[in-house]
C-alpha cells in the first residue's frame, strides 16, 4: 500500500490523480458537476486553453515566458472577422485563417527576434508586444465587437470536432517536436544554459526565435476556436485567460526557469485549472469568492508539488 | 611530424587589457602538446581562439596548411576542433546520447534516429570507458562520469585536434588514468591534442612538447626533454620558487574553539566527533562522495543533520542559523566559487561586502591578499583569473577576523604562485590563533599545510594522524 502511495506520488502523472481526486472530492457536493452535459462543458473549454499552454510550455522550457499571447488572440480575431465578414464562401474563410496563423507567426517571430538580437529580457518584450497589439486589435475595431461571421469560417472553431481534431493536430506535433527533434533538443538546452548552449553549437538565435513563433501559432490558433465559438471576433478575447495559462502550464511541471516541461503535463494542469474552475462556478460562489478559492486551491498544489519533489 | 595547426602573432585585448601579445604556436598530429602557465597568463584565451569563442585582434592560424579562422564554435567543430572545456558544458536535463549529439543528430525523416544515437554514443562511451546508458539524463551521472561525457562528446565528431583545458580538476585517480589513456589512444590514431593544466607531473608524464605562457607571451616551447618541473615552474612565475610550502610552528592544541560531537545524517555522517583548535590547521582528507563538504555544510549549518551537537567556544550553536553561526565567528569557504562562492556578475566590492558591510576594508583587504584587478566597484569577479576569484571568495570572510574558518578545496584550480598565496595567508590567520579546517582531495597540500588530519570514509572518520605524515597510509585510510 505504501508503496503504491509513494509510486502515486511521486509519478509524473501527480496532477492527474490530484484531478481526479479533485473530481471525486467535488462530486457529492456540487450540484450538476458530474453530468454529461458539464463534462461536455469542461472538456470544450479545456481545448482553447489547452492550445495556448501548449505553446506556452515550449517558451517555457527555453526559460523564457511569452505574455503576448493574448493580445494575439485578440488580433487574430478580429483581423479574421473583418476579412470574413468583407467577402462570403469558403474560399475567403480559410484565406483568412492563414491570415490568422500569419498574425501568430508575425507576433511570435517579432517577440523572438527582439529577445535574440536585442537581448533584452522575455518578460519585458512580450509585455510590450501584448500592449501595443491590443491596442491595436481595439483601435482597429474602434472598440467594438465583429458580430455574424459566416458559417464558412466559425464552422472551423465551433463544433467540438473542430476543436478536437485542432486542439490534437497542435498538441502530436508539439508533443513530436519537444521529444524527437533537434529544435525539442535544443529548446531544453538553451532553457538550462544558454552559454553552454553556445559554446556547444547550438543555434540560440533559430531556437529561440521559433519557440516563440510556435506560441504565437498556438494562440492563434486558439484564436479561431474562440473566434469560432463565440462567432464574434473581439479585440478583448483571451484577456482574462493569460494567468489561468501560465498557470495551468506551472502546475503541470513546466519549470519558470527553464529547462522543463512536457506537452502532457501541460494537458494534466489545464485539466486541473479547468476543473477547479468549472465546479467553484457550480457551488454557485460569487466571482470573487471564485478567484479566492482557486487562489487557494492552486496553492495548495503548488506546494504539494514541492514538499513531494523534496520528498524524492 | 605535420603541423597541424600553427598559429602566428595572436594578439587579443579585452576592453583595455591586454591578454594575449603576439602568440606563435604549433600543434602537430599524433603528438601532445601541454601549455601550462599562471592563472591570467591567457591559456584560456589563446584556446578560445582557436575554439571559435573568440576572434582575434590580429595575428592568423592555419589549419592542415589551409587558412583557418573560426567566426564561431560551430565553424570550429565543422573544422574538427573539439573542445573540452574546463568548465563542464553539458545540459543536466538532457540525456548522455542527447548531450554527445547536440550539434549534429543523426536522422530519419527528419527526425532524431535514436536508435542510431544510442548506438553510436554507447561506442564513444565505450571508448572512454564508461558504462551507463546512453539515456541516462546527466544530472543523474557523478561529477567524475560527467567528465568523461564531455570526453566522449568531443571524441564523436571526427576530431582533427582536441584541446583539455583542466579536465582532471574533478576526476578521481582512476578516472585520470582512464582519461590518459584515452588520450594515449587518440594520439596514437594521428589526433593533435592540446592539454592545459596546472598538474606539471601530468602535464610532463603526459606531453610530447611543451608550451609555457606568461602575461600573455609565449616564453619558451619545445619538446618535453627539455623541461624539468622546477624549470617550468620557474618559467611560469617568471623567478625560482623556493618551496611550495610556506613554514609555520607547529600549533599547541590546547583551547578547543569548535567542537562536533556525534554528528549523524542518514547517508552523509555516522556519528562524527571533531575538535579544532585556537591556531590549528586541521585537514580533513578523503575521497569525493566521502561526506567531508557534507560534514562542512552541517558544521556551518547549512545541512540538516538528525543527531549531535555543535559546539564554539563552549556554547552550543546547534540550532543556530548559518547567519548566526557567522556572528558567532564561523566563516566558510565552499568547494565551487561558481556556484556558491560568489556571485560571479557582481562586482570584487559587491562580493566581499555579502557578509559584513565595511567599505573601507575592502580595498585594504585587496591589497593586503594581491588581488590583481582593474576596479573594485566595477569589474565583475568573472573576468578575474580563478587565483584571483579564489582571494576574493577569501577575502569576504576575513572582513571581520574569524574564530574558525572552514576551507573547502582552497586551491582549486588556483595556480602556483596563488596557491603559495594563500598558504601564506592561512598561515598567518593560524598565528593570530584562527582555527582553519581544511578540506582536500590533495593529500600533499594537507601534509604540507596540516596540524592534524582526518581521514573521512563513506561519512565516517576513519583516522586521525599527525606529524610525520605518511601520505601513503592516508590514502590507505582514504579508499
Amino acid at each position: 500500500m505504501t508503496s503504491i502511495w509513494r509510486r502515486a506520488v511521486l509519478s509524473e502523472y501527480f496532477i492527474l490523480y490530484l484531478s481526479v481526486a479533485w473530481f471525486a472530492a467535488l462530486t457529492p457536493i456540487t450540484p450538476g458537476f458530474a453530468t454529461a452535459e458539464n463534462l461536455g462543458n469542461i472538456f470544450s473549454s479545456m481545448l482553447p486553453l489547452l492550445v495556448v499552454a501548449i505553446g506556452q510550455t515550449v517558451v517555457l522550457i527555453t526559460g523564457g515566458i511569452d505574455l503576448s499571447v493574448t493580445s494575439t488572440i485578440a488580433l487574430a480575431s478580429t483581423v479574421g472577422a473583418l476579412l470574413t465578414t468583407r467577402k462570403e464562401g469558403a474560399g475567403p474563410a480559410l484565406a483568412a485563417i492563414a491570415v490568422m496563423l500569419g498574425i501568430g507567426i508575425a507576433i511570435g517571430a517579432v517577440n523572438g527576434l527582439a529577445i535574440h538580437s536585442l537581448r533584452m529580457p522575455p518578460f519585458i518584450v512580450t509585455l510590450a508586444t501584448m500592449m501595443f497589439f491590443s491596442g491595436f486589435a481595439i483601435w482597429l475595431t474602434a472598440s467594438r465587437n465583429i458580430h455574424e461571421l459566416p458559417q464558412a469560417f466559425t464552422r472551423i472553431g465551433r463544433g467540438l470536432d473542430g476543436g478536437i481534431a485542432l486542439t490534437l493536430i497542435v498538441a502530436v506535433a508539439v508533443h513530436v517536436i519537444l521529444t524527437r527533434s533537434i529544435l525539442g533538443r535544443w529548446l531544453y538546452a538553451i532553457g538550462r544554459n544558454v552559454r553552454t548552449a553556445l559554446v556547444s553549437g547550438v543555434l540560440v538565435s533559430r531556437t529561440t526565435i521559433a519557440a516563440y513563433t510556435i506560441s504565437g501559432v498556438c494562440a492563434a490558433v486558439a484564436s479561431i476556436l474562440y473566434t469560432g465559438r463565440l462567432e464574434t471576433g473581439s479585440p478583448v478575447l483571451g484577456q482574462r485567460i493569460l494567468l489561468d495559462v501560465i498557470g495551468a502550464t506551472v502546475i503541470g511541471g513546466a519549470s519558470l526557469f527553464g529547462g522543463r516541461g512536457k506537452v502532457l503535463w501541460t494537458v494534466f494542469g489545464v485539466l486541473f485549472m479547468t476543473l477547479v474552475d468549472n465546479s467553484l462556478n457550480l457551488l454557485g460562489l460569487s466571482n470573487f469568492a471564485v478567484l479566492m478559492a482557486k487562489g487557494f486551491v492552486i496553492l495548495g498544489a503548488a506546494l504539494l508539488d514541492t514538499a513531494r519533489r523534496r520528498y524524492v | 611530424m605535420s603541423e597541424r595547426l600553427v598559429c602566428t602573432g595572436l594578439t587579443k585585448s579585452f576592453s583595455t587589457v591586454r591578454v594575449l601579445k603576439g602568440v606563435s604556436l604549433t600543434a602537430r598530429a599524433g603528438r601532445t602538446l601541454g601549455l601550462v602557465g599562471e592563472n591570467g597568463a591567457g591559456k584560456s584565451t589563446l584556446m578560445n581562439l582557436i575554439g571559435g569563442v573568440h576572434r582575434p585582434d590580429s595575428g592568423t592560424m592555419t589549419l592542415e596548411g589551409r587558412p583557418y579562422a573560426p567566426a564561431s564554435p560551430i565553424q570550429a567543430l565543422d573544422r574538427g576542433i573539439a573542445f573540452v572545456h574546463q568548465e563542464l558544458n553539458l545540459f543536466g536535463n538532457l540525456s548522455v546520447a542527447d548531450n554527445m549529439f547536440i550539434t549534429g543528430f543523426p536522422r530519419r525523416f527528419g527526425l532524431i534516429d535514436r536508435k542510431t544515437m544510442n548506438v553510436r554514443a554507447a561506442g564513444f562511451l565505450e571508448k572512454v570507458d564508461l558504462r551507463v546508458s546512453p539515456n541516462t539524463p546527466v544530472d543523474a551521472l557523478p561529477q567524475g562520469e560527467r567528465q568523461l561525457v564531455e570526453i566522449a562528446k568531443a571524441l564523436h565528431g571526427s576530431s582533427k585536434l582536441i584541446i583539455l583545458d583542466e579536465p582532471t580538476t574533478s576526476l578521481s585517480h582512476r578516472e585520470t588514468t582512464r582519461l590518459f589513456e584515452t588520450m594515449d589512444r587518440l594520439r596514437s590514431e594521428g589526433v593533435a591534442l592540446v592539454y592545459i593544466s596546472h598538474a606539471l607531473d601530468d602535464v610532463l608524464r603526459l606531453c610530447d612538447d611543451l608550451a609555457i605562457l606568461r602575461d600573455g607571451e609565449l616564453v619558451a616551447t619545445g619538446p618535453r626533454d627539455e623541461f624539468t618541473r622546477d624549470r617550468l615552474i620557474s618559467l611560469m612565475v617568471g623567478r625560482p620558487i623556493g618551496q611550495l610550502y610556506p613554514e609555520r610552528p607547529p600549533a599547541s592544541l590546547r583551547t578547543v574553539i569548535l567542537e562536533a560531537r556525534n554528528i549523524s545524517q542518514a547517508g552523509v555522517a555516522q556519528s562524527i566527533n571533531l575538535q579544532a583548535h585556537q591556531g590549528e590547521v586541521l585537514g580533513i582528507a578523503g575521497l569525493m562522495g566521502s561526506g567531508r563538504s557534507e560534514l562542512a555544510r552541517i558544521l556551518f549549518g547549512l545541512d540538516p543533520h538528525s543527531s549531535g551537537e555543535v559546539l564554539l567556544n563552549d556554547a552550543d550553536i546547534t540550532h543556530l542559523t548559518p547567519r548566526a553561526r557567522i556572528e558567532r565567528g564561523m566563516a566558510f569557504l565552499t568547494e565551487s566559487r561558481r556556484e556558491d562562492g560568489l556571485f560571479m556578475d557582481a562586482s570584487i566590492a559587491d562580493n566581499m561586502a555579502i557578509v559584513r558591510r565595511q567599505p573601507a576594508r575592502i580595498p585594504e583587504l585587496c591589497a593586503a591578499l594581491g588581488v590583481k584587478r582593474a576596479n573594485l566597484d566595477r569589474q565583475p569577479v568573472r573576468q578575474l583569473s580563478g587565483g584571483n576569484q579564489q582571494k576574493v571568495a577569501l577575502a569576504k570572510w576575513l572582513i571581520e577576523p574569524p574564530k574558525l574558518l572552514i576551507l573547502d578545496e582552497p586551491t582549486r584550480g588556483v595556480d602556483v604562485g596563488a596557491k603559495y598565496e594563500i598558504y601564506k595567508l592561512m598561515n598567518d590567520l593560524a598565528r593570530q590563533g584562527v582555527a582553519l579546517i581544511v578540506i582536500s582531495s590533495e593529500v600533499e597540500e594537507l601534509t604540507g599545510m596540516c596540524d592534524r588530519i582526518v581521514v573521512m570514509s563513506k561519512g565516517e572518520t576513519k583516522a586521525e594522524f599527525t606529524p610525520p605524515f605518511d601520505r601513503a597510509r592516508i590514502l590507505g585510510a582514504a579508499v
